[in-house]
């Protein structure tokens, strides 16, 4: 024990006798670590982020299907499902997108149901009469909206039509209404022209959890153009798609390791004379080969850690406190408004240890060689010069 | 196949690791076809030089084929999300059966890279490496069982569909069905805690008796003994430490434990089984190798920490196991 300590001090001042050189590991080292850990905590942020919102969304959604696309559904395909045993809510909703071409950007238009009810105003109400409108942050700051508290959208005969702007929601909650805009269901229905006795879909209430895949198929064979969803099969797409972009990142990134290995190999080959004298003198006051070893070892060790922490923590930096400005665009969406919300800080203990594989593994396999070469060096050949 | 972010992780560890020891393999087949310890010739020189290069890259290699495994079993726990049906690391083996073949190499792989590594640890301290040739033979059978690993592995990841509907834990360990597991599963509580507790205690007796006794036989006891308390602690995990953990009579899984929700407690658990086991068959192991006089004063020396770590873990691994049963709040025997 008070070897490895006695080496360890000496590796370090070893180390810090040969900066130029470690720096540049260092910091090669420190790169790939933080880019590598910024994609796997921003993805995991994200699934969390997802799977809290998806708390809320209704247990079945129920869609329906024609020629393979979505379509409007019938509101009394509702009177039907609710006749399920088990079912003890069937609700129609009324939403869609509307491409704002004043600022390029698409909003969520949605008649408020009672899921709207949870989510906290920030200051005013929600719409009650058919030209009140409650907006989210984003778009209450794209239009001016919290000045004028006037909305004016296009509708689907190409009329504008002016909203009174009721409430403005909280940015707590922007991730969920950054993009929205909310009306009354008839609003809705006016504003897109849906034909009467139709709905975009209907949100399924089951009592019991355990009956959800029952009731879907259930639904199924009643309406055989139906598609109902259940809240599982949507948290579980979540995680495939994040995982998908995820591991995506991290294999275009495994150029980035295999760049550092071959830096590290390269690094490690090339020792000075300097470096091979002070082997040839430590083995020459009675240093063994496997002490050598050890010395590098512990060298290896302390480069690894310290680049491996540091990296960890300017992506942890970099992900939760500034946003990850440099990944957002390619891992969070494509929409334009999306929402500047603040990321929960989570770490998993899988991502260090994936990222002890992905990084540290193939830093060590490509040093081992060329520190073993180091090591057998022959102390009278070196100090002869 | 899933792109999830420790299934990558795993297989380029894997890779590297195998390459590492392939390198070893072939480095040592050289050695141990060429090695002459009395001749003093340069290239004899060069072959000793050589063995401390297998040394390093072995100890590397599977010092992280432990860690692997470790990842493996994180991982597959952590992608039961992606699979419908799937509580826990039963549904997403179970969602590709090869799953569980690597699952079991991985285990095999973990025992024979430790005893491979305290082979070498002993060898090396030997002034004349006596046992270069068989610790090279070794390496070079123990060579195919990474790959073998490695392929086990891939080929799991890479069958893995999330459109099957996987079957979880609750009926692989159920006591309905006839396969291995539920037949495990309904292994009668009170016989299950009676052998593992005589057997947890015999193996801290002899862990003593050893400590004072040179005597041979003791030792392979000793590694027998280890042995079954391996396999009888999982019965013993999968018929009643479960179902205290869990607290429900029914469920019976050796998986869920692994999980946040009970504490993680299936990792101190199952590290230290393994590490008393491990550590309680090494010293009737290398008996065979006591017959050389300088390994016998060696061993000696390095089979007493052996033992200790052996008793240390057995004591806290029956702790562990005595504290779940009896803060448990179920309670199968009223009085």
């Amino acid at each position: 024990m008070i070897k490895h300590l006695k080496i360890i001090e000496y590796a370090l001042s070893s180390l810090l006798r040969r900066k130029t050189k470690i720096i540049a590991i260092f910091i090669a080292y420190t790169l790939t670590v933080a880019t590598l850990a910024s994609v796997l905590f921003l993805t995991h942020a994200l699934k969390t982020e997802a799977t809290h919102i998806l708390q809320g969304v209704p247990d079945l959604i129920v869609q329906r299907i024609l020629g393979g696309r979505h379509d409007l559904i019938p509101v009394d395909y509702a009177e039907k499902i609710k006749d399920i045993f088990g079912v003890s809510e069937v609700k129609p909703r009324y939403w869609g997108y509307y491409y704002d071409a004043l600022t390029e950007a698409n909003y969520t238009v949605m008649g408020a149901g009672d899921a709207a009810l949870e989510l906290k105003l920030l200051d005013g109400k929600l719409p009650a009469t058919e030209f009140e409108c409650a907006v989210g942050k984003g778009v209450a700051a794209l239009r001016g909206a919290d000045y004028s508290n006037e909305l004016i959208l296009v509708n689907s005969r190409n009329i504008g039509v002016l909203f009174d702007v009721s409430g403005i929601f909280q940015s707590d909650s922007s991730l969920l209404t950054n993009d929205l805009v909310l009306l009354t269901n008839e609003a809705v229905i006016d504003f897109f022209g849906f034909e009467p006795g139709r709905a975009t879909d209907l949100a399924v209430t089951v009592q019991n959890s355990n009956e959800l895949q029952t009731v879907a198929v259930k639904i199924k064979k009643l309406f055989p153009d139906a598609r109902p969803i259940t809240k599982r099969e949507l948290t579980r797409t979540y995680d495939m798609v994040f995982n998908w972009r995820s591991g995506m990142m991290l294999t275009v990134f495994c150029a980035a390791i295999m760049a550092l290995c071959i830096m590290a190999w390269d690094k490690a080959t090339g020792i000075s004379a300097e470096e091979k004298l002070e082997i040839g003198i430590l083995k020459a006051i009675g240093w063994d080969t496997d002490d050598v070893l050890i010395l590098k070892f512990w060298e290896g060790v302390i480069v690894s850690m310290t680049s491996f922490l540091t990296g960890l923590l300017l992506s942890y930096v970099h992900v939760f406190y500034f946003d990850a400005f440099v990944l957002s665009t390619i891992l969070k969406g494509w929409s334009v408004l999306f929402p500047a919300f603040q990321l929960t800080p989570s770490v998993n203990v899988l991502h260090i240890f994936t990222m002890f594989f992905l990084t540290v593994v193939p830093y060590i396999a490509s040093t081992v060689i060329p520190t073993w070469k180091t090591a057998v060096t022959d102390p009278e050949s070196v100090m002869r010069g | 196949m899933i792109l999830h972010p420790g299934i990558i992780g795993l297989l380029v560890g894997s890779v590297i690791t195998l390459l590492m020891v392939f390198h070893a393999a072939v480095t040592g087949a050289i050695v141990l076809y060429r090695w002459d310890f009395s001749s003093s010739s340069q290239y004899q020189l060069s072959l000793e030089r050589k063995t401390y290069l297998v040394s390093t890259l072995v100890n590397y290699g599977l010092a992280f084929q432990v860690a692997s495994a470790v990842l493996f079993v994180y991982t597959v726990d952590d992608i039961h999300q992606l699979f419908v049906g799937a509580m826990c690391a039963t549904g997403s083996l179970n969602a590709n059966p090869i799953g569980w073949y690597a699952l079991l190499s991985k285990i095999a792989v973990l025992f024979l890279s430790g005893f491979w590594l305290a082979l070498n640890y002993v060898d090396s301290r030997l002034e004349e490496s006596p046992y270069v040739k068989l610790k090279y033979g070794l390496l070079i059978g123990l060579f195919p069982f990474l790959v073998l690993d490695l392929i086990l592995q891939f080929f799991y990841f890479l069958g893995l569909d999330p459109a099957i509907i996987t079957s979880c834990c609750g009926s692989l360990f159920g006591g309905d069905s006839n396969s291995v597991a539920s037949s495990v599963a309904s292994v009668p509580v009170v016989p299950a805690m009676i052998v593992f507790y005589l057997l947890g205690a015999g193996l801290i007796f002899l862990s003593v008796a050893v400590l004072y006794f040179v005597s041979d036989l003791l030792r392979y006891l000793y590694a027998v003994l280890s042995a079954s308390f391996f396999v009888v602690s999982i019965v013993a995990i999968i018929s009643f430490v479960s179902i205290y953990i869990y607290e429900l009579p029914t469920h019976h899984c050796p998986f869920d434990m692994l999980q946040r929700g009970y504490h993680f407690v299936g990792y101190p658990l199952y590290f230290t089984l393994f590490l008393a086991v491990y550590f309680g068959m090494l010293p009737g192991l290398f008996c065979p190798l006591k017959r050389n006089v300088g390994m016998n004063t060696i061993l000696s020396k390095i089979e007493r920490p052996w033992i200790y770590w052996c008793l240390g873990n057995t004591v806290l691994c029956m702790s562990l196991v005595t504290y779940t049963i009896c803060f448990s709040n179920l309670t199968l025997f009223s009085d």
